[in-house]
């Protein structure tokens, strides 16, 4: 009797917080199923809305055509280049900014914040200026005489490579440094002073200690990167079509929705995976 | 010894990223002041020529001021919206609250043009052809994952009791909303707003779906320049802007400090 009558306020009180909770929660809910959740399902739905009824035609000409099998491999392989040098750089790079104190932090920091707060357009345009024929890159190679002439470097892959990855790098530095300073030294040091040799060390202590960030940092750069538009679209243009340029045409040029439509979920389907793939991935890290 | 290669091969590392992040931005500066309509560095002689013609370029005026309202306004609607959700997601003791904050962190991973395309679909169905009010709702949708983020992971580190010592001491919930949490909470609200303003104003792929031949943000304007006659006014914008974003950096730095903004960037 006096137990029951105890716990009666203390289920109140829950009771009370969870409605309120439910009516903080609720217009952030709602604003995403109404701008968010609907707009997609429609999406899907146009996607699959031929002239007359349901149709595959959109995914059976994506699927289907030389053309755009090479479009969507140019999407993957844009991202999985990206993504493989970018994490060249920014893993080593971690671990400098996690071992730096002080005033030089401080400044390193700022040089990571600075390009990632820059507008993407002025960093895009910026490559295209330093890539010119008559470009700065040139001109240092040629007074260097390591090339005789100027190269044509903007419009082509690598021109979009060495964009894509300046423009995604801190995306791929920051996940890995946050977990690199939480590093705890002295395990690193425990397996060199239990005998193994630091190579060893190296791969059976601070790699996988460093996955969940490096796990992050891949599902960040490959996802933006994959369905980058603007660094293409200044840095390379019409020779290398993307899914993204294509949904842009289908939308801005052609007006097919449907087809438009239809890149969209593949561009979509291509984010999910990433996104499933690399929180099943940290879920097994987590698990361990 | 193999130790000690590691870590100067990191700091090679280290001190390249740097270079190589910061080489565009110094370039785009450097080609403001060229004396020459073809991006020459200054060597000689520089010149503001190019500053005084960007307020000439056709459509900046409104483009610039359509960029600053989307920004500021869904910033405000989002950190309002965030804050909120952020406040029932650490105290709620909701069932899902895990899968709940996942739902409102996602658009964050949604390909910007497929958000574009989504949204112009949606607002031709249902009839809605209001430019403005339509940016608006995009652009909150773009914003609020970011604040979301940041307010829910600042959320868990406040510390309740705070309110209920203020209730105790006779505040309303709103007072102890506005004196305890809000000054406590502050560096939480500075990061979020900063990544929501910039991820707004420098949006391209969603709005490009969403504007019509009057209405356009400056990204687009600026995009379309580039397209059409790309002389160096365009590098002199683009250094007032990238100013404008040290200037707000600077500021959030003396606010709350560049290393909390890397611990919550991600």
């Amino acid at each position: 009797m006096t137990h029951a009558a105890a716990q009666a306020p203390a289920g109140k009180i829950v009771d009370r917080d969870r409605s309120a909770a439910l009516a903080f929660l609720a217009p952030s809910l709602l604003f995403l199923l109404v701008a968010f959740v609907t707009p997609l399902i429609l999406l899907l739905g146009v996607s699959l809305a031929g002239p007359s009824g349901l149709s595959l035609d959109a995914y059976g000409k994506l699927l289907g055509t030389g053309y755009y099998l090479t479009v969507i491999w140019n999407s993957l392989r844009l991202a999985l280049l990206t993504t493989i040098f970018a994490l060249a750089i920014a893993y080593p790079a971690a671990f400098a900014l996690a071992r730096a104190r002080g005033m030089v932090r401080t400044a390193l920091l700022t040089c990571l914040f600075l390009p990632l707060a820059a507008s993407v357009i002025v960093k895009a345009f910026a490559w295209t200026i330093l890539l010119r024929s008559d470009g700065i890159v040139n001109r240092i190679l040629v007074g260097l005489g390591l090339i005789e002439a100027p190269i044509r470097m903007i419009f082509t892959e690598t021109a979009l490579i060495v964009g894509s990855v300046n423009i995604f790098l801190p995306f791929m530095i920051l996940p890995i440094y946050a977990v690199v300073t939480q590093l705890d030294r002295r395990l690193s040091e425990a397996a060199a002073t239990l005998g193994a040799p630091p190579i060893a060390a190296f791969l059976k202590v601070t790699l996988p200690l460093t996955l969940p960030g490096i796990i992050a940092g891949v599902a960040l750069v490959f996802s933006l990167s994959v369905s980058a538009y603007v660094v293409p679209t200044l840095l390379i243009g019409e020779r290398y079509p993307t899914l993204a340029s294509t949904i842009a045409k289908a939308y801005l040029l052609a007006r097919d929705p449907q087809f438009g439509a239809a890149a969209g979920v593949a561009l979509l389907v291509i984010a999910l995976i990433v996104v499933t793939l690399s929180a099943r991935l940290a879920g097994r890290e987590n698990s361990r | 010894m193999s130790a000690r290669i590691a870590i100067t091969l990191a700091w090679l590392c280290a001190i390249g990223a740097v270079v190589f992040l910061l080489s565009p931005l110094l370039v785009i500066a450097a080609a403001s002041f060229s004396p020459t309509p073809v991006f020459d560095l200054p060597v000689g002689g520089a010149s503001l020529r190019w500053y005084a013609r960007i307020g000439a370029l056709d459509g900046f005026w409104p483009a610039l001021s359509l960029s600053l309202q989307l920004a500021l306004l869904s910033t405000a609607l989002s950190l309002v919206l965030g804050t909120l959700a952020a406040i029932a997601l650490a105290r709620g003791k909701l069932p899902g609250a895990q899968a709940i904050a996942t739902a409102l962190v996602s658009p964050l991973m949604m390909p910007g043009l497929v958000l574009g395309i989504a949204l112009l679909q949606y607002f031709r169905a249902i009839g809605f052809n209001a430019t403005w009010s339509a940016l608006l709702v995009a652009h909150v949708v773009v914003t609020l994952p970011y604040v979301a983020r940041t307010m829910i992971a600042g959320m868990v580190r406040f510390d309740f009791t705070l309110m209920e010592a203020a209730r105790t001491l006779g505040c309303t919930y709103a007072q102890a909303i506005r004196r305890v949490m809000i000054p406590a909470l502050a560096p939480s609200f500075l990061i979020a707003g900063l990544f929501s303003f910039l991820a707004s104003f420098d949006n391209y792929p969603v709005s490009i779906f969403l504007t019509d031949v009057r209405t356009k943000t400056l990204p687009i304007k600026m995009l379309q320049y580039i397209d059409e006659a790309p002389d160096p006014t365009l590098a002199a914008l683009s250094t007032l802007i990238l100013i404008a974003t040290i200037v707000l950096l600077l500021a959030s730095d003396r606010l709350v400090g560049l290393h909390r903004m890397a611990g919550t960037g991600d």
